[in-house]
């Protein structure tokens, strides 16, 4: 057998005995940490002990969006940063870029995920969503018609639903704070 | 067990050309002879993690190598589609375990060789089984798995104990593509190093599988994605489930047919939702270390290609030749083309880097007082530090509702919290990734 343990008094190595937290676990402990949101986003934890399920609330200070409180769950299992944490919506909400059941299109959670982005990119990232919608990207393909071809009407439509109104026979869930 | 068996005629020629004489590049600690010879036949202890495509072409090389103490793990059955690959497994052999399949036919194969299955995850196995071996080689298919055995063994490294540090070779292959590397624990880059080389696995724009497909699998990962939580709300989709497959299948199939797109079908929709890449025989023969004669060892240097993993299990047990240092890829998709490069070492590898401290302190002390001691201290310079053990958060200094539920520790003796020589984990935005603390009471 090789002899390594020589070649690691060489290397002198410290002590480096690591704890059992698994990896998963420390980065988000160091993700959340050092989160840097403004103060449209807060973060809440149902179970404080839990750090791997959350939501997060977006009330953004401009944009079509203004005045409302959006709540978005994330829920991040042991393979991250391998895998992107799953945020949905948990709110019924008229957006290109949010399906009725919740789901978001927002590049960095699906497709475009690296593992050295971090819990702050992705809430910053959702954020964005709520200041530039992106018609182009659908997810709600018909709230994405409406705002490339009616812009008018789209914003109608958007505060009529924030302010818990159905939108084409579409019931959505009020959301207004202010 | 060798005792009672004898090894047929002429059975180690070959391998103890190697093993009788230093070779240019052998180790200068080799010693040739019988002594490595026992060594290899009677006393290295081996664990096998998998046995499914490399799985089968480990086992069956470490057998005729030499080594005779095998273990090995695996926690699948036998589905008839392993069979053009996983050679040690025949038609009768289906729903069977592989681990117990395979162990049963290698030691049917090649007598004299033990071969010790165990049908189940590795997750089950404490420090402890894994302290017996002497080496690990893996070839399993999952991130997730890789991941929890190179934390396991950096963990198991005890600075007191030569003994525990465990090379563990690991292989991974993917249609015509493959890797095998060395990992020395603690001392070489390890697997969580490396984490950001890894491919992503393919994931399509969520809002082109809604409104806009134009591929089969943009239809399959609808009906996966959007379609089952739709429908079936939280029932967890089972991708090992023929019923659930079907289902997708079906639901995968009605969508193509809307956008006049052609082939979704059964093997499709499986292949996407597992997110399996076709395996191929002949790469994971080499990854394996089939195709290496054992002559090459004695000619291979650190930048030599030729490397795989039951070459390098030989040569660190034997110290005959230089070990891969320490990554081997092969890429055979446009002809043969491999390359041999040192991936380095992460300072800042949440499994293998950050500092490590052992901290004496009184069993009197609180948490705050810690914090304290750990902000003056000059060798680590940390400002804000946020502390926990594996099952507890102490204190994190934000968000403010986290601060807010673990301020009440603050007051508390850090003995109530973390066992004697138990570790906590500091995080700070001045340090690079975490640091560990190791810490007694006096």
């Amino acid at each position: 057998m090789i002899k390594i343990w020589s070649m690691k008094k060489n290397e002198d190595a410290a002590a480096k005995k690591k704890p059992k937290t698994s990896a998963a676990q420390i980065r988000v402990q160091k993700d959340l940490t050092e989160l840097d949101l403004p103060s449209t986003m807060k973060t809440n934890f149902p179970d404080p002990a839990d750090l791997l399920n959350f939501t997060l609330t977006i009330t953004p200070d401009e944009g079509m969006y203004k005045g409302g409180a959006f709540v978005f769950s994330f829920a991040i299992n042991t393979n991250y940063p391998h895998d992107p944490p799953k945020v949905k919506c948990t709110q019924t909400i008229y957006h290109p870029n949010v399906d009725l059941e919740g789901n978001v299109c927002l590049n960095i959670l699906r497709e475009d995920w690296k593992p050295v982005l971090s819990l702050n990119s992705v809430m910053v990232g959702l954020q964005y969503l709520f200041l530039e919608p992106n018609a182009d990207d659908p997810l709600n393909k018909d709230a994405a018609q409406e705002m490339s071809r009616n812009r008018d009407a789209f914003l109608q439509n958007v505060k009529y639903s924030m302010q818990g109104r159905s939108v084409k026979g579409v019931q959505f869930d009020k959301v207004l704070v202010r | 067990m060798g005792s009672q068996f004898t090894d047929w005629q002429g059975r180690y020629y070959h391998i103890d050309q190697v093993l009788d004489k230093p070779g240019p590049r052998t180790d200068p600690a080799f010693l040739a002879g019988d002594g490595v010879k026992d060594f290899l036949r009677n006393q290295a202890k081996i664990l096998v993690i998998g046995a499914g495509g490399l799985g089968c072409e480990i086992l069956a090389n470490l057998a005729l190598t030499g080594f005779k103490d095998i273990h090995v793990i695996d926690m699948d059955t036998i589905d008839i589609s392993n069979l053009n690959r996983q050679f040690l497994f025949r038609t009768k052999d289906v729903g069977k375990p592989k681990a117990t399949v395979a162990a049963e036919f290698i030691m049917k194969r090649v007598p004299g060789v033990k071969v010790t299955p165990y049908f189940g995850k590795i997750q089950d196995k404490d420090d402890d089984y894994y302290l017996q071996f002497n080496l690990v080689i893996c070839g399993l298919d999952s991130v997730e798995a890789r991941r929890w055995m190179n934390a396991t063994l950096v963990n198991l490294v005890d600075p007191e104990n030569p003994e525990s540090l465990k090379p563990l070779i690991d292989g991974g292959t993917e249609g015509f593509k493959g890797q095998a590397r060395v990992i020395l624990p603690t001392i070489t880059s390890c697997y969580e190093c490396s984490l950001d080389m890894l491919n992503k696995p393919t994931a399509f724009p969520i809002c082109t599988i809604a409104n806009t497909p134009r591929l089969p699998e943009h239809c399959i990962e609808w009906a996966s994605v959007l379609e089952w939580p739709r429908v079936k709300g939280d029932k967890k989709l089972d991708t090992d489930d023929p019923e659930h497959i079907g289902w997708l299948y079906t639901a995968a199939s009605a969508r193509a047919k809307e956008f006049n797109i052609e082939g979704v079908t059964w093997s499709l929709t499986q292949g996407v939702v597992k997110n399996i890449i076709p395996a191929i025989a002949s790469t994971n023969a080499i990854i394996s270390g089939k195709s290496r004669t054992l002559e090459t060892t004695e000619s291979v240097d650190n930048t030599h290609p030729a490397a795989a993993c039951c070459n390098e299990a030989f040569k660190i047990a034997t110290s005959s030749a230089a070990y891969l240092n320490n990554y081997f890829m092969l890429i055979g998709t446009d002809g043969v083309y491999s390359y041999t490069f040192e991936h380095e070492k992460r300072d800042d590898c949440p499994v293998c880097g950050g500092e490590s401290l052992e901290l004496s302190i009184s069993s009197e002390f609180t948490v705050e007082q810690l914090i304290e001691l750990l902000v003056e201290k000059q060798d680590i310079q940390i400002k804000k530090p946020s502390l926990s053990t594996p099952t507890t958060q102490i204190y994190l200094q934000a968000p403010p509702q986290l601060e807010e539920a673990t301020r009440p520790n603050l007051t508390k003796k850090v003995s109530e919290l973390v066992p004697p020589e138990g570790e906590v984990t500091v995080t700070a935005s001045t340090l690079p990734f975490n640091l560990s603390l190791r810490v007694t009471y006096t």
